[in-house]
């Protein structure tokens, strides 16, 4: 075989891989779609599942999917935007911002069943919150934590150093520097890492097990005060979400049309995470259109 | 007077100052929050695991290589039978193989992105691995379970739980982070080395494969670290098709377990300060830990590479 023969038969095969791995995306998607969609009526979407019998819905755990995004979301955007600013504006060069950032990192790499285990210890047990979406929602910021602030920290150092210099000319503190003039320009990034951070624990499930419970109590969804023990909005309440739901229905339940209910569920996950993805990259253009008049980010 | 005035204003903190110590120890303390959260993981999670060892008396070693898990009992000798071999051959059985399988499609697909088509792969692979990513684990695991358990019971017989099941899945799951590292390491690699070999009258492939593939091997080979790493972690989707069978795999498709599926399996069946359940924790310890070494090889590697340049 000559070289130039060689060459065209790895470029082949190049192909080929890369067309394999779209097949496989493909197939995913359809297959989840194509064995989930049919389940997925109003009545599976809102109804109530069942723990024996065939034909339940699965509508608390979706609610408690959103609810316990949100709240997990809202503690931990502030603290990883905090962090982030730290780590790229305030943290001086030496080993203890070595330190902080290797820390941050091992963060991000334990798997999230160690993480569900700190909380079930920590936040259910020490803490005596049991098995509630508090303690669920204090997982998941755990476990997402590490990103968020890596992804914040990315944004903020690509902002160029002449817009700080800019803000410091003006006589502004550093402090209303970043506030004004860095964080607004990082915004795209910023807003992309958040709602890709929200797809990843919108799916998560093994932080969620021990934390968040894998039972949910019935719902009444005509009381919303917090304190309400059947209250949809009681954070310590325990709470099964969708993720969990086919975890548990697949592994140890005992419902005829597991695979049926599951299919559905898959179907409505991907959905959600096909939506944040999008979500993410059309809020990120647009957000970078309309801060820098350019058509395309770069 | 006016003196007094101007020196009591220029010694006085400003507006600004304080804005900025306000910012500074805010964002401060977010960082320090996260500190503690680290620490804290680390200090329960080792005090839980280490009880096994000075509050029960097993013997690491007897843990680390007994093949019988079941702590509820005691062996001949008095010993509690915490053997977490099965599980640990099960976590590194398919991490290994997972990590073997996905290496090839990731390298072939990182290099058809870098160096055949930047302008189809843009388009077309980024977004695919993008999505690939962003799949939960359980949905992998519903998959395996009606899918690739099913297929490996056709083609290979036995029940079809097994490593080879959760070598499959985890193949899938791991080869976006992989690949998107590798196009990484490929993207590192300075055009003029290409240029340089090209001119010498190389064919595109021959470049590839003594140029740019030997540039990046130590950021390819991190990729792959990384990839093991997350492997070894996957709790769910692997619990889901493996079979949990406390038993030394003897061949690649009987029923196996691996140390996050005995977690998520056990850790709600037994009771807090048991050994039963303090054995748990040794295996969540352990889990702890393999990230850690991960890492160590990881920064070996890089640190070599960059010795290269």
């Amino acid at each position: 075989m000559t070289p130039r023969k060689w060459d065209k038969v790895a470029t082949t095969m190049l192909y080929l891989i890369s067309g394999f791995i779209i097949v496989v995306l493909a197939f995913l998607l359809l297959y989840i779609l194509i064995s989930g969609l049919p389940h997925v009526t109003w009545k599976f979407i809102t109804g109530r599942s069942s723990s024996f019998a065939a034909g339940g819905g699965i509508g608390i755990q979706l609610f408690n999917s959103l609810y316990l995004l949100i709240l997990s979301m809202l503690i931990s955007i502030p603290l990883s935007l905090g962090a982030g600013i730290y780590l790229s504006e305030y943290a001086p060069k030496n080993w203890l911002t070595d330190l902080i950032r290797n820390m941050i990192e091992i963060l991000s790499s334990l798997p999230s069943v160690v993480v569900g285990l700190f909380g079930f210890l920590v936040f259910s047990i020490n803490m005596k919150l049991g098995f509630s979406i508090l303690s669920g929602a204090l997982a998941l910021t755990v476990f997402n934590l590490p990103l968020l602030t890596r992804k914040v920290e990315d944004s903020l150092q690509a902002v160029h150093y002449t817009q700080r210099e800019a803000g410091y000319a003006l006589g502004l503190s550093r402090w209303e520097t970043v506030t004004h003039v860095v964080v607004p320009a990082a915004l795209p990034g910023i807003l992309t890492g958040m709602i890709l951070g929200a797809g990843r624990v919108f799916g998560e499930a093994a932080a969620l097990i021990y934390t968040a419970g894998q039972s949910s109590p019935p719902l009444d969804f005509s009381n919303w005060n917090p304190t309400y023990i059947a209250s949809p909005l009681n954070p310590l309440r325990s709470a099964e979400t969708l993720a969990v739901h086919i975890w548990k229905i697949n592994s140890e339940g005992i419902i005829p049309d597991a695979s049926a209910v599951s299919a559905g569920s898959s179907a409505i996950l991907i959905l959600f995470v096909l939506l944040f993805n999008f979500a993410a990259r059309y809020f990120g253009n647009k957000l970078y259109r309309h801060l820098t008049g350019a058509r395309e980010r770069g | 007077m006016k003196n007094d005035e101007i020196r009591a204003s220029l010694l006085k903190r400003s507006r600004a100052t304080k804005n900025e110590r306000f910012g500074k120890i805010l964002t401060g303390l977010c960082i320090a929050i996260i500190l503690t959260v680290v620490l804290a993981i680390f200090y329960f999670v080792a005090s839980k695991g280490l009880a096994t060892f000075f509050k029960d008396k097993v013997n690491l070693w007897k843990f680390l290589t007994g093949t019988v898990w079941n702590p509820g009992t005691t062996d001949a000798q008095g010993n509690p039978q915490v053997g977490a071999l099965p599980m640990i051959v099960g976590s590194f059985g398919v991490t290994f193989l997972a990590a073997i399988v996905a290496t090839p499609f990731a390298i072939g697909a990182a290099v058809f992105m870098t160096e055949i088509s930047p302008k189809v792969g843009k388009k077309v692979l980024q977004p695919v691995i993008e999505l690939l990513v962003g799949i939960p684990s359980v949905v992998y695991g519903f998959i395996g379970l009606s899918v690739v358990v099913p297929f490996v019971r056709r083609t290979f017989g036995g029940s079809g739980f097994g490593i080879l099941s959760g070598t499959f899945v985890l193949f899938v799951m791991i080869l976006p982070t992989v690949t998107s590292m590798t196009i990484d390491a490929l993207n590192a690699v300075p055009r003029n080395y290409r240029e340089a070999s090209l001119a010498l009258g190389a064919t595109r492939w021959q470049t590839i494969y003594k140029v740019v593939l030997r540039a990046s091997t130590s950021g390819i080979i991190t990729a792959v670290v990384f990839g093991m790493s997350r492997a070894f972690g996957e709790a769910l989707a692997v619990q889901m098709v493996i079979g949990n069978a406390m038993l030394l795999p003897s061949n690649l498709i009987s029923p196996a377990s691996t140390l996050t599926s005995v977690l998520t399996m056990g850790m709600g069946n037994s009771v807090m300060g048991t050994l039963s359940n303090n054995a748990l924790w040794s295996l969540a310890l352990l889990l702890l830990i393999m990230p850690l070494v991960f890492n160590l090889i990881i920064r070996r590697i890089a640190k070599k590479g960059a010795m290269h340049r």
